[in-house]
């Protein structure tokens, strides 16, 4: 009964745990707070040869490119 | 076949709900009403909408196909092309097509009564402004992700380009004008709100700093510190306000405010993006999708009644907050939230460079304009639960109803809104201001509507709080698309220039951003100059001439469409955009017509121009007021001319579609449609799905 009871609440646990992970992922990834790492996951991928920018430079990179076209609306 | 039998049991349960809502919404009489019925219709219509109609042009008329590759995928370089999660495309779309319109257009349109509003953010959204989204979005995808202008130019010529280019920069300029505006009336003589809406740009720069410098890219910590701080700020300017000594530094008067905007205006077009404009977008956005999320939970749980009558008799067009016919001035009134033309902008160009995949097409264009059109629906609940006499004395001018309280309170309660001086007066105690008579602009009622539905989930005790949250609320997103759009006009304006003389073309030459970024702001600048002094509000003047430049976007996107349609042999399914068309080149023309020869002083521009010309000339008018008569004058026939500009705009690129459908029905050469060829999409189901 009591291994019942640990596992039940080890699976809910586990439900809890990966629910919430995949909260956060989509939470940072809207709000692109990962683009960094996304960034330097297809920049791995498709330019191996060379060096990505940094952290600090991708982002002002990132920043202007954004805002050069028409983003918000009325 | 059992579960066919169910859903369809619960379809016809929808459209049952569905039309005993609208039916009680449209048949009450007299009574006030519960604000969940508002909720429930418009679920109920966008669901049937989203179910059948959505689901019937995706399949039937675009025949979206889930086994073609879209640009993100084709030419994803890990920038601007980027296959992404519908549901992070979905949060991306949204958060660009919905700015302070929804929310402004309805609480000015509800001085008709709640119903002809309503039903027009509905009708309008499922059958017009979803479509347009919608389908400007697949044509988009198919292109490449190219923009409304170019697809304009490649489908139809080069008339339609240069139409499409002029319009969008016309109404840039209208646009920023009036939500300055918006934001000066909700200022004015207000410390509080003053020092919130102030403190919102030093708190948007240690955002940006925080993002730059100390931790780079960490935009979740970054926003979070600066949410702290902005709340802060708003009980901050409660404090503020009742410091003797202080106070008097934020209370100004509108024209002061109004160069300050300026000011501010071009400052932020000249600074880098990472410093104000980036955070304060972040903060915005953040900001926004709480508030709407609360606002949704407090109507559902609190269900306030609406005060407003059904109709009210301003639909003869003696309305005091804008003058003009119900037809066809609400339709004018609510562009955002039914159909706008600023989204086919978004849906062409930046979320077509995102799609994973065909089939999202759906979900993110009509789905995302669905919930605008909700978030209209919310503002319209927010104006109407106010006592009608409350909703009038805030957002009735000056010029209409009297400057002393006593006068605007006579006059009102003669409309047969009974509202009191006293009644006036411990409002704006409540809300922590010293008046709330003439705030025109829609801005403060519908900040006085929150805070009294906030307030009644929340208590009662915050309501000033709450009421200056909301202003802060609107002015941030404001300045946002205030700055957006200063910087696209200035880019727009560049790229003008450039083919003239090539160093203004340079966006990183400073000379030339100074110069295109002053002339932008000069643009909005002045019509915000003339919004601020004139009496009758300048909200009467100005928000029209955005609704009919908005409307005209979306003839031209849909326009685009229909072209699109006919030339792809689609003619039995033309009426999709067909319909909506033909409806706005209606309203559009009629409203400009009524605004350029209207006898009429508060619906025509040139009989107001006209009639204050005879006074001035006979001389009675009193020394203050004559002394800006002559600007006064300039501006409305100007804004005439504007009118017209627009209006034949329209006409001539309805006519140049008309003309290339027509030639192409009879076997004439037209341009040829420039869909990119045919790649089957390599990617895997389970990847989008990460």
């Amino acid at each position: 009964m009591a291994k019942r009871l640990n596992n039940l609440l080890a699976t809910v646990l586990q439900w809890l745990y990966v629910s919430w992970r995949k909260l956060w992922h989509a939470i940072r990834h809207l709000s692109g707070d990962d683009a960094y790492e996304r960034y330097l996951a297809h920049h791995s991928a498709c330019h191996p040869d060379t060096a990505p920018l940094s952290r600090n430079e991708y982002f002002l990179h990132l920043q202007e490119q954004k805002w050069s076209g028409i983003k918000r609306c009325c | 076949m059992n579960n066919k039998i169910f859903s369809t049991t619960i379809w016809i349960a929808v459209a049952l709900l569905g039309a005993t809502a609208l039916g009680g919404i449209a048949l009450s009489r007299g009574e006030s009403i519960n604000a969940l019925w508002f909720i429930a219709a418009a679920l109920c219509v966008h669901a049937i909408a989203y179910r059948f109609y959505a689901a019937w042009i995706a399949a039937r008329v675009l025949v979206i196909d889930p086994t073609r590759a879209t640009p993100a995928e084709r030419l994803n370089n890990g920038r601007d092309y980027i296959p992404t999660n519908s549901w992070i495309v979905f949060g991306h779309h949204f958060a660009a097509i919905a700015g302070p319109g929804p929310l402004v257009g309805p609480t000015l349109a509800a001085q008709f009564g709640y119903l002809p509003g309503t039903l027009w953010i509905l009708i309008g959204a499922v059958l017009g402004g979803c479509v347009q989204d919608m389908v400007t979005l697949f044509y988009s995808t198919r292109r490449n992700g190219r923009s409304l202008g170019q697809m304009a130019r490649d489908e139809l010529g080069a008339i339609g380009g240069i139409a499409a280019l002029i319009a969008t920069l016309l109404i840039m300029i209208i646009l920023i004008a009036v939500l300055g505006l918006v934001v000066v009336n909700a200022m004015k003589h207000s410390p509080w709100a003053t020092s919130t809406v102030a403190a919102t740009i030093p708190i948007a720069m240690i955002v940006g700093l925080y993002m730059r410098n100390i931790r780079p890219g960490r935009v979740l910590e970054g926003s979070l510190l600066g949410v702290v701080l902005l709340l802060l700020a708003v009980a901050g300017g409660g404090w503020l306000d009742h410091q003797p000594g202080l106070r008097e530094l934020f209370d100004h008067p509108g024209l002061t405010l109004a160069w300050a905007v300026i000011a501010y205006g071009f400052a932020a077009a000249i600074l880098p993006v990472w410093l104000l404009l980036a955070p304060r977008d972040y903060l915005s956005t953040f900001i926004k999708l709480g508030t709407v999320i609360l606002l949704a939970l407090a109507i559902v749980w609190l269900q306030p009644s609406v005060k407003m009558p059904a109709l009210t008799q301003f639909i003869d067009g003696s309305g005091p907050i804008f003058g003009g016919k119900l037809f066809p001035f609400v339709f004018i009134t609510i562009a955002c939230g039914a159909i706008s033309g600023f989204h086919s902008l978004i849906a062409s160009g930046t979320t077509p460079k995102l799609l994973s995949n065909e089939r999202d097409i759906r979900m993110i264009g009509y789905g995302g304009m669905l919930l605008e059109s909700l978030v209209a629906i919310m503002a319209m609940i927010a104006a109407t639960v106010l006592d009608p006499g409350v909703f009038f004395a805030i957002n009735s001018p000056a010029g209409v109803v009297g400057k002393e309280a006593a006068a605007a309170v006579a006059k009102i309660s003669s409309w047969g809104f009974p509202v009191t001086v006293e009644q006036m007066s411990l409002l704006a105690q409540q809300m922590g201001e010293t008046t709330l008579f003439a705030r025109t602009g829609g801005a403060p009622s519908l900040a006085v509507g929150m805070a009294s539905i906030f307030g009644s989930a929340f208590g009662q005790g915050m309501l000033a709080l709450w009421y200056h949250f909301a202003i802060m609320f609107e002015a941030i997103f404001i300045l946002t698309t205030l700055d957006a759009g200063t910087r696209v006009g200035r880019f727009m304006l560049q790229d003008m220039l450039g083919n003239i003389w090539h160093p203004l073309g340079r966006t990183s030459w400073y000379p030339s951003v100074l110069l295109t970024s002053g002339l932008v702001v000069a643009a909005w600048g002045y019509f915000l100059y003339i919004g601020v002094i004139d009496p009758n509000g300048g909200v009467n003047i100005l928000w029209p001439l955005f609704g009919i430049s908005n409307q005209i976007l979306a003839a031209i996107a849909l326009c685009v469409a229909t072209g699109i349609l006919v030339k792809s042999g689609k003619l039995k399914h033309a009426w999709i955009t067909g319909l909506p068309l033909t409806w706005l080149v209606i309203i559009t023309s009629t409203a400009a017509w009524e605004k350029i020869t209207s006898p009429d002083v508060r619906i025509g521009f040139l009989a107001a121009a006209n009639d204050l010309a005879g006074k001035l000339a006979s001389g009675a008018l009193p020394p203050e007021k004559a002394a800006v008569a002559p600007t006064l004058i300039f501006n409305q026939r100007l804004d005439a001319v504007l009118t017209l500009i627009f209006v034949s705009m329209l006409w001539l690129i309805v006519l140049d579609m008309l003309r290339i459908c027509a030639r192409h029905l009879r076997g004439k050469p037209v341009p040829p449609l420039s869909e990119a060829p045919h790649h089957v999409t390599q990617l895997e189901e389970a990847w989008q799905r990460d």
